[in-house]
């Protein structure tokens, strides 16, 4: 057991301070390579705790996909510019402290809710209890995070599912735009173009040149 | 207290029996790589140091290791460092789970599918690392890139999967394998191997998918700004990358350490061999693909990802769960 409190620590420990930093460090690349160590160490704990299926998404949907976009959005912004602006507030601009009290109001709002969702878990248990599922010791995690997700809450899972799609085709709508003077290349021209329509011969006159028009 | 120290060294020494084959076996894959390409260029390639050019690529580590190593002055020192050794330590780590025999394997976890899928997908971290870091224009294009592109057929590549899990009903390496008793995967999902071979030529930023080292293009991508030994980790995780990804596909298709037919013969032959002869067949076809394909233009790169693979092979899933619906041969009742 002593292994495994010493690994369970260090990964909290690491989780703890990566989540520090994020919100510290200077540089926002930094704060998302500190983010992709902190889901890291998160999966590990998930892993440890013997739900090996839910570590392994976190890998995949969180720190493999999530966070690239992360780290693409960050990485197309100014460096010089973002160390500045976020730290020195120039003058006639609002400086970043004037977000302090919001970003407060949300913490201190997030922290009530843990302390509501684990004192109900630890004092009133049989909440948690009266959701009727059957857990099978013999059957892998996830074998039976799928009987249940696909069975009990099949709605929920769709619905969420829709939700997500509804807002990606939303984002889309919302910054397509048709711009104008694009080439796009167009596989069916290409290829059903004959030599009558793309080659033509012509009597050029000497000096005079010829004018195309494509 | 002595039971830990006795598992940590038996697994120390198992690890190192795993290593050890695996960096030997990318030195010489990018022996074979080079001698695959120059034989369809008519060209000797790599013939002179060693037997047949065996030692080339020890040559050329001992040449990388005495090389100095350049850090430039405007770079993110620290980041810049780390980048190729994420990118060495993801592409050794994803072998802990590849199953050579029946008993033959180092970690034999429920999720190792999965576990494989999530490594390669932190795969792009050292590339976007290494390009971020260099603070220069073509490394940070390549870079950009990169991590379009891996995130692009990294959600083919997890379909694909679930087309292969469908008909095994587990996520175990070993129980992908051995579901293929009867008949390997490649069979009945063709399709799917072919697009999974693609998929993977993308997803190890290999000709004709090379766009973010394209050297026409980006001098060397993300790779402009290293050099020495750093260089030559990068170059030794994208060849791990490679032997990975058809260790991978040997495993989901071509039914891993099994022998093509379960008769006398062939089935004596040890289960390691099969499954190192079916990574070689899969390596050459890359090399192949190397020398004969012509580099492809990124918007037919994308188009081809988002627009060809992943309808057909969601397609495909619909098709296979139908199929085993209808006739009654899911494997999980």
């Amino acid at each position: 057991m002593i292994v495994q409190s010493i690994f369970f620590y260090l990964f909290s420990l690491i989780a703890i301070i990566s989540a520090i930093m994020v919100t510290v460090s200077r540089n926002t690349v930094h704060s998302v390579f500190f983010l992709i160590l902190d889901f890291v160490s998160i999966s590990c704990l998930f892993i440890m705790g013997g739900a090996e299926f839910l570590g392994m998404i976190m890998l995949i949907v969180y720190v493999g996909a999530v966070a690239v976009l992360f780290l693409f959005v960050v990485m197309m912004l100014n460096v010089a510019q973002q160390e500045n602006e976020w730290f020195q507030s120039k003058k006639g601009e609002k400086s970043s402290s004037s977000h302090i009290p919001v970003g407060f109001l949300i913490s201190v709002i997030i922290f009530f809710e843990l302390v509501i969702v684990i004192g109900g878990w630890k004092y009133k248990p049989e909440i948690t209890n009266n959701l009727n599922l059957q857990l099978d010791i013999g059957i892998t995690n996830t074998h039976s995070i799928g009987a249940v997700l696909y069975t009990e809450y099949i709605h929920l899972f769709q619905i969420s599912g829709m939700i997500l799609l509804v807002s990606m085709i939303g984002a889309i709508v919302l910054t397509y735009r048709k711009r104008e003077g694009l080439k796009r290349q167009s596989y069916f021209n290409q290829i059903s173009r004959e030599k009558n329509s793309g080659v033509e011969l012509v009597e050029v006159e000497r000096d005079k040149g010829i004018k195309i028009d494509v | 207290m002595t039971t830990y120290f006795q598992t940590f060294f038996l697994e120390t020494y198992k690890i190192f029996f795993l290593v050890l084959p695996v960096l030997t076996a990318v030195a010489l894959i990018v022996w074979l790589d080079r001698r695959v390409w120059a034989f369809v260029q008519k060209r000797r390639g790599p013939n002179v140091v060693g037997p047949f050019g065996l030692f080339q690529s020890l040559a050329d580590a001992l040449k990388y290791i005495f090389k100095e190593i350049i850090i430039p002055a405007t770079s993110n020192k620290i980041i810049f460092i780390l980048a190729p050794i994420v990118t060495m330590t993801l592409a050794l780590i994803a072998w802990a789970v590849i199953p050579f025999d029946e008993d033959l394997v180092l970690a034999n976890i429920n999720v190792g599918i999965l576990y494989l899928f999530a490594v390669s997908s932190l795969g792009v971290y050292g590339i976007i690392m290494g390009g971020w870091a260099s603070n220069s224009k073509y490394p940070f294009f390549g870079s950009i890139r990169s991590a379009a592109q891996m995130v692009s057929y990294e959600v083919s590549i997890g379909v694909i999967i679930i087309n292969v899990l469908l008909c095994v009903g587990s996520l175990n390496l070993s129980d992908i394998v051995l579901a293929q008793k009867n008949i390997w995967f490649v069979v009945p999902l063709f399709p799917m191997f072919v697009i999974f071979f693609i998929s993977a030529l993308a997803e190890t930023n290999r000709p004709p998918f090379d766009l973010p080292e394209a050297e026409a293009e980006l001098v060397a991508g993300y790779q402009t700004e290293y050099s020495g030994m750093m260089y030559a980790m990068f170059w030794l995780g994208e060849y791990a990358n490679i032997l990975l990804m058809c260790a991978m596909g040997s495993i989901l298709f071509l039914g891993g350490w099994l022998p093509p037919i379960d008769i006398y013969p062939l089935n004596e032959i040890p289960g390691y061999l099969w499954i190192i002869t079916k990574i070689l067949l899969l390596f050459v076809l890359f090399a192949l693909v190397k020398a004969i394909v012509p580099r492809y233009r990124y918007d037919q790169l994308m188009k081809l990802g988002w627009k060809v693979f992943l309808p057909f092979s969601l397609f495909y899933v619909v098709l296979t769960s139908g199929f085993l619906l209808y006739f009654d041969l899911l494997p999980i009742k």
